[in-house]
């Protein structure tokens, strides 16, 4: 299948850069290497603005935790990747959000193919009320990428192994997927996501409805899942950010006021707010 | 009279109110933490026993007082004094009683809270008892006809000609009361109004729903809601005079033979009536499918259209299945458009360009007229009605299971 949305970073060891690079690299030298980067990116809705000017560069293969207060426009940032913001109708985009270099809100980029590219798991577990199987298969079946059902099986298989849920359901498959407890979804809908090999999985708080173990399974998961994809995640627990991200972006009212290393943001902030917000002082 | 009754019921019950009121203040002496329930409770308590009481013995007066009328003209008595006085005696012996109650310990809000709790017992009763009063009445005229004509050549006969004599010696005195034509004729047209009404029906649902911007949706959706508020009357009219003339042109011109009065026509045309009726329940139960279902299948890079197939749709299904079940109990009903435009013909024929006639259309020639109740001709109407009311009702029950499983699911 073509793809539309072309990566045009260094060849590595990710499992994705089997494409051939693309010459429309916007990557300057001396920049680090970045698979989503954002530059002066504001976001409007209507007539409020959400997002102002926001710089970012997020690197392939780890995890880069956006933490801040409630409306401060993490889950707005999250959802420029993917272009979910489309689906709101006074929803305004200037600036730049690049995957790979090419400019994700530009005319010729089909919002199709970048979703994806970019897979989404969302604050609640939200399965189709369709068999287990139905719901990883989902995505494969939209976009083509088997051609025959033992293709399809070992796509639905293998994403449910990485997910970490195969061995819990191998013997359940036609059963609806809302049939499954909350953590358990919620590794459906991880499943499903990957099941279209996308580059960037987004998680808009992927564990808020979750109790602590599920949440304990999702954690060990992301961990793993990085090795393979870029993990962009909006969380409100900060134990969470220190635990699994490699980065930490902290915003407050539209704006980045600090991102960095996660250690270096929870052992010494640069700004006295940033400080202020991990120690629960505000927000 | 009526209205000296009711007008002196209605001050006696604000009287009653303020004497309540004002005896359980005085009772208080002025100390409201010593009454039990507020003064305006014990208002409304005796003004509910002034009420209540008067108001039941004055419907019984108005349907049992007849009796009492040839005695008192008798008397020379105008009738309708004692009436009067009776409303007025019992609501002055409530409002005597209820007012001896008042007392500072009496809970005048939980009694008041029965009695209120009675009336809407009383009123969630009455479309219940109506019901089975219908079907009670239908059941007795029904078993009526059957003692006449067998229940099995009602329903499985298929010749449909009710016409029975007055006297012995006229011509065709036996009557073929075989209803298999008949429901076949329900049955056709209302497949033709279905075959309109439900893609129609379910494509605007989901342009409402998914595509339409929030301006377009506000002006077309009162207006589809309007279709459903023109009288069926008007839409018998448009079948009649505008669709039936133009279905049998157009069929002329290809070298078909349409009769005037088609099941075609009177099927289009309340396939056009019923089309509100499903896309605004189908887009009630697509509205129902929560955003995150269609965040989800959007994320994965699924198109619109795709995740209304794939997510949307199966998801809703139980609701629409709902919503077409409830439209087609509507059209077995209808029965305006069918008298005006489908013809009285009862033959048996899968043929939608000929006349048929249907349950309804014949209930109504049947009962139309001087007619005794008790030949077999009028007899079958309640025959037909009481089939007809199980077959819907039978509709209604599957329709309503349906949508209460579906509400469950995201529950």
């Amino acid at each position: 299948m073509t793809r539309s949305v072309e990566p045009s970073a260094p060849p590595t060891a990710d499992p994705h850069e089997e494409e051939p690079n693309g010459a429309r690299a916007t990557t300057t030298v001396g920049e680090p290497r970045a698979r989503v980067r954002a530059i002066g990116l504001n976001v409007f809705y209507g007539e409020k603005q959400a997002l102002f000017g926001i710089d970012l560069a997020i690197p392939p293969n780890q995890v880069t935790a956006l933490i801040g207060p409630s409306g401060c426009g993490k889950s707005t940032f999250l959802r420029c990747v993917n272009r979910m913001n489309d689906v709101i109708p006074t929803c305004r985009t200037t600036g730049r959000i690049e995957l790979d270099g090419a400019d994700l809100n530009s005319p010729s980029i089909d919002v199709v193919q970048l979703r994806a590219e970019v897979g989404m798991v969302f604050q609640r577990p939200n399965p189709f009320p369709k068999s287990i199987y139905d719901n990883v298969a989902y995505g494969p079946r939209i976009h083509g990428l088997a051609e025959t059902r033992a293709e399809l099986d070992d796509i639905v298989m293998g994403s449910l192994e990485r997910a970490g849920l195969l061995k819990e359901v191998e013997d359940r498959l036609t059963e609806p997927g809302t049939s499954l407890s909350g953590g358990q979804q919620q590794r459906l809908c991880i499943a499903r996501a990957i099941a279209v090999k996308p580059r960037v999985i987004l998680m808009d708080e992927p564990c808020s409805a979750l109790d602590p173990i599920a949440t304990a399974r999702i954690e060990e998961l992301i961990d793993e899942l990085r090795e393979s994809y870029t993990i962009i995640m909006v969380t409100h627990s900060m134990q969470q950010a220190a635990r699994i991200s490699q980065r930490t972006a902290f915003f407050h009212l539209g704006r980045i006021i600090e991102e960095g290393e996660t250690e270096q943001i929870f052992t010494d902030p640069h700004e006295e707010r940033t400080q202020d917000y991990i120690t629960g002082r505000f927000g | 009279m009526f209205l000296l009754a009711a007008l002196s019921l209605a001050g006696m019950t604000v009287l009653a109110f303020h004497v309540g009121r004002r005896r359980a203040l005085s009772k208080a002496g002025g100390r409201w933490g010593s009454l039990r329930s507020l003064p305006t409770q014990y208002g409304y308590f005796v003004a509910l026993w002034t009420a209540l009481p008067a108001s039941i013995a004055a419907l019984a007066w108005g349907t049992l007082g007849q009796r009492a009328l040839p005695w008192a003209a008798e008397n020379g008595l105008d009738a309708r004094i004692p009436g009067l006085v009776l409303l007025l005696s019992t609501a002055c012996a409530g409002l005597a009683w209820a007012a001896a109650k008042v007392e500072p310990s009496f809970p005048a809000r939980e009694s008041t809270e029965r009695i209120i709790r009675i009336l809407l017992f009383l009123s969630s009763g009455v479309a219940i008892l109506t019901t089975i009063g219908i079907v009670l009445s239908l059941l007795f005229e029904a078993l009526r006809f059957f003692a006449l004509v067998s229940p099995v050549e009602f329903f499985t006969g298929l010749s449909w000609s009710p016409q029975t004599s007055l006297r012995s010696d006229q011509v065709g005195s036996s009557g073929a009361f075989g209803a298999v034509p008949v429901f076949t004729g329900t049955l056709l047209i209302t497949l033709v109004a279905m075959s309109v009404s439900i893609p129609i029906g379910l494509l605007a649902a989901i342009y409402l729903g998914e595509y339409a911007s929030p301006r377009v949706r506000s002006v077309v959706k009162p207006l589809l809601e309007i279709l459903a508020g023109v009288p069926t009357v008007v839409y018998g009219f448009f079948a009649a005079l505008s669709v039936a003339p133009m279905i049998r042109r157009f069929g002329e011109s290809v070298g078909l033979d349409v009769s005037s009065e088609s099941a075609l026509a009177a099927g289009l045309v309340m396939g056009v009536m019923i089309i509100p009726f499903i896309s605004s329940l189908s887009d009630d139960a697509i509205a129902a499918v929560p955003r995150a279902m269609r965040d989800g299948s959007l994320a994965l890079g699924a198109t619109r259209s795709e995740t209304v197939k794939k997510v949307l749709l199966p998801a809703a299904l139980p609701g629409i299945v709902g919503a077409i079940l409830m439209a087609v109990s509507r059209a077995i009903g209808e029965t305006m458009i069918v008298v005006m435009a489908a013809g009285l013909a009862a033959r048996l024929t899968a043929n939608p360009l000929s006349a048929v006639t249907t349950v309804t259309a014949q209930i109504v020639t049947l009962l139309i007229g001087d007619q005794e109740f008790d030949s077999a001709k009028t007899l079958a109407a309640f025959a037909l009605g009481l089939t007809l009311l199980v077959l819907t009702l039978g509709i209604n029950l599957i329709a309503l299971e349906t949508v209460r499983r579906f509400r469950e699911q995201y529950e």
